[in-house]
Formats: structure tokens, sequence, C-alpha cells
């Protein structure tokens, strides 16, 4: 199993200026935005964005909330082994806002459908965004792009794309593991 | 681990730790699902679910097929009230032709002891049972339990006495092997009439006077009189029963600490707890309703799952 650093932690940190940035344009002061982290590991990238906004922005009051899609998956009864669920918080509706989905790795684009689908059992945002830290070029099942990108990578089917997280697991970096 | 290592619930004699612990985070997700605006999720949309209920109940079948509309599941009732049943029809037949209708899983009520395990024998489906008899009622105790974990944090440890009709009771029977799996202390008490005999080669205690209990336990299950199965006199009147095994206000503000007050309904109020203590804050009897929701959500999810 063969291993190569895609981003080091110091890539990492200023690719994630760049989004904070590039969501600051866009949404200025928050003030009808919501962040939404995917469970379980678009949580990390949300959560670091917030603070990127709030200690180097300035930005006072975001809202942030966790979802996890697995009540929604489409593979439901045709993998291997049943996924396990993770915790959603989502402690405001979404009617009328305009939602930032993120996510550590776009692959597929299934996790993504269903969470649009998800999303909507807390109302009716008035804008869906997608943020990915790695988009996986060609690899897409449906017709799903992201909005905000931070690094776009060209892995074939067999490899995997790790995004490694201090407060998870000891160091920022993204691995490409060759299964 | 993420998956059951049961493929029908029959009863909580055939789970381990690991499945309960399982079956409790999934139910965790589905009660925050339940207090959503919008409470529905669509995971079981393509699976079709018979609930088949040869004797009667209200609450059960209420929560079984809310907690399957919930997860999407197409559902068909059946009760045996009416239906060919009553012209003579075996219980093989009737499932059969049921399943022949393309049904996934069936949860079913039966007043046979062990009538889950004879289906799960004979018929290509996922069997869920909503209580058999006298034998087990496991998604009841298993909602029990987890309204116990809800309240005091854990199960693993604490002292549950359960009231009542030992003897007829289901819910007794799976709430004591569901507690002993987790390392909870549990003890019976009731009139001697009413407690089966060598009840203690479960692992539990047993004792006839309910103050003594009371002052014991963190946690107190009173289970209804069940008059209806009460074929010859286990005591001489309902009053006296209620003198002797029946809790009200006065019974509890006399105990050392506040203990957490349970029924699995319906309640014969004034019978085995009165008004009072069943409106108290002590009482948990409607959590265990609405977690009675999730949990069912929760065990037919993970053993949809299993369908392939």
């Amino acid at each position: 199993m063969g291993q190569k650093v895609l981003l080091s932690s110091k890539e990492i940190n200023i690719i994630l200026h760049r989004l904070a940035c590039q969501l600051l344009e866009n949404h200025l002061d928050f003030k009808n935005t919501v962040l939404v982290g995917m469970q379980p590991r678009g949580t990390f990238v949300a959560q670091r964005l917030n603070k990127i906004l709030r200690e180097s922005y300035g930005v006072r009051e975001i809202e942030i909330g966790f979802l996890d899609i697995t009540f929604y998956r489409d593979d439901f009864r045709r993998g291997d082994k049943t996924l396990a669920a993770n915790q959603t918080k989502i402690d405001f509706l979404v009617e009328d806002k305009k939602v930032v989905l993120i996510d550590d790795v776009l692959y597929t684009g299934r996790s993504i459908r269903a969470a649009l689908t998800a999303i909507q059992s807390f109302g009716r945002p008035s804008e869906i965004e997608l943020l990915v830290l790695i988009d996986r070029r060609f690899s897409r099942h449906l017709p799903i792009q992201p909005n905000y990108r931070g690094r776009q990578v060209d892995a074939i089917n067999d490899e995997k794309v790790k995004v490694m997280w201090e407060e998870n697991d000891g160091e920022d970096a993204i691995h490409l593991i060759d299964r | 681990m993420s998956e059951l290592s049961v493929k029908h619930l029959l009863g909580i004699k055939y789970l381990n730790e690991a499945d309960i612990q399982l079956i409790f985070e999934t139910a965790d997700n589905f009660k925050e699902v339940i207090n959503r605006a919008i409470k529905k999720v669509p995971s079981l949309r393509d699976i079709t679910i018979a609930n088949i209920f040869f004797e009667n109940s209200t609450r059960t079948k209420l929560s079984f097929e809310l907690a399957q509309k919930r997860l999407s599941a197409d559902v068909i009732n059946f009760s045996a009230a009416q239906s060919s049943v009553k012209k003579g029809e075996t219980l093989i037949d009737t499932v059969n032709n049921i399943l022949s209708m393309k049904v996934d899983m069936v949860v079913m009520r039966h007043p046979n002891p062990g009538a889950g395990i004879f289906l799960s024998k004979h018929v290509n489906a996922a069997i869920v049972n909503a209580g058999d008899g006298a034998h087990e009622h496991p998604t009841q105790a298993l909602l029990d339990s987890y309204s116990i974990r809800e309240r005091l944090g854990d199960v693993a440890g604490k002292k549950v006495v359960i009231v009542g009709d030992i003897l007829h009771s289901r819910v007794a029977l799976s709430n004591i092997f569901a507690l002993k799996l987790q390392g909870a202390e549990v003890k019976v008490c009731g009139p001697k009439t009413l407690l089966p005999k060598h009840i203690e080669s479960l692992g539990v205690t047993v004792e006839t006077n309910l103050r003594k209990a009371l002052n014991w336990c963190d946690v107190a299950n009173m289970l209804r009189i069940q008059n209806e199965r009460l074929d010859i006199s286990y005591f001489p009147t309902t009053r006296e029963y209620t003198q002797q095994f029946g809790v009200n206000r006065a019974v509890l503000d006399s105990l050392d600490k506040e203990i957490v007050i349970m029924h699995p309904g319906p309640i014969n109020r004034g019978v085995e707890i009165t008004s009072e203590v069943a409106d108290s804050d002590q009482s948990i009897i409607l959590d265990q309703v609405e977690n009675g929701v999730a949990v069912r959500m929760a065990v037919m999810y993970l053993l949809a799952s299993k369908i392939k």
C-alpha cells in the first residue's frame, strides 16, 4: 500500500484561508448564511472555517450545524455492511437562508445528493452552495459540482484520498493512498 | 460494530450487549429525527412491513406503525379480529398469504409463547416480536432500558425493581434479560402468588415487601395488573393489592431518596400507581412512549439493513 502526501499542514492552512475569503466575498457578514458540515469528516472543515472567519476576519456570528446523511443514502441494503449513523446537530431552521454544505472530499457526488434531500427536513433554503476541500475530478456519478474547491486532484478509482486533522488524527495532512 | 448479530428480533434472550448498545446509539439519532420539523427519513422506502396482531394492542401497534411511517416504509395492518383466522386458517397459512404479497418484514403479536420463533423458522421475512404470550416483549424492554439510560445516564450498576404480576408478564421477563445484560441489579416484587417459582435462577432477587424494595432501588417499573390474564384469584381483592403493592405520593415521600417511576401502560390509575404519582416529575411514563418510537425505528432500520 503506497502513500504520498498530497497537501501538507501549511498548504492546508493557506487553502482554508483562501476558502474563507471566498466565502466572505459572497456572504459578507453571514447574517443570512449558515455553514453545514457533513458528518463525519466534513465537520472538521466547517469548524476550521468557522474559526478562521471569526478569528482572522472578524465575522461575529456564524450559525454552524452538522448534518448526518446516513438515513438518506441511496445504497441502503446494497453495500456489504450497514453504516453507523452520526449525530445531526442543526439547532436552527434553514428556511430562506443560504446554506453552505461543507465536506472534505467530493468523489461520486452521492453523499451530496443525500445531503440535498436531508437538508429539506430543516426548511426550504433560499440557496444551497457546496464547498469541498478536495475535489476528485472525473469520478462523479451525478451532475454535482462544488462552488468552492480547495484543490482538484486526479486520483484514479483505486486510490483513496485521506484527510487528517490535528484535533482527530494528530496532524493536518492530506494523503493519497494506493489500495 | 454497526450490525446486529441477529436477523430477527424474537427476544432479548437472543441479543448480546453490543446489539443493545448499537440499537441505543441508532435510537439516539432517530430521536433527533422525530423532534425535527419534518420527522421523516427515506431509509426504508423500498421495504414493506406487515403488522400482524393476533392480540389486542393500542400503543404498541400505534408506536410500530408510526415508527414505520417515519422510516418511509410501506405498511399493511392485519388484526385477527377481522380476518380469516376466525375462519380457522393456520398461522403459517395466514402469514405465507401475506408474504406472497412481497412483504419484507413482519411485526407480530400473538397469544402463544414462541409464536415468533416458530414463524422465523418457516417464513422468509425478518420477524419482530411485538409480544408473544407471557414470553417476551423485546421492544418494550429496550425502550424501558433506553429511558433509564436517558434519565440516569447509564443502566449498568443501577438498581431496578419490577413490581406486580411477574408471573404473566412478558414485559417483566424481557426487562430482566435486558437489564441483566447491561449490568443492572434487578429485584422483583409482588404477591407470592404472582412471583414464578425459581425466578432467582434468572439472577434476580425477590422481595414481597414493597417499601423495602423501593428503598433499595433507583428505578421502579410498575407493571399493570392484567385482569384479562388472571384466570384464578391470585390476590383477595384489587383494593388489597393496592394497599400492599400500590405506589402513592405518601409512599414515595417516605423513602430516603427520589426514585424514578416507570410503567409500560396502559395504567390502571389508582391500582398500581395513583394519578398523582403517574403525573409527577419522578415519572418517566410519557418519555417511555416517545422513546418507544425512536427505539422501534432503530430496531427496524437495523433489521432491514440485513435483508438482502
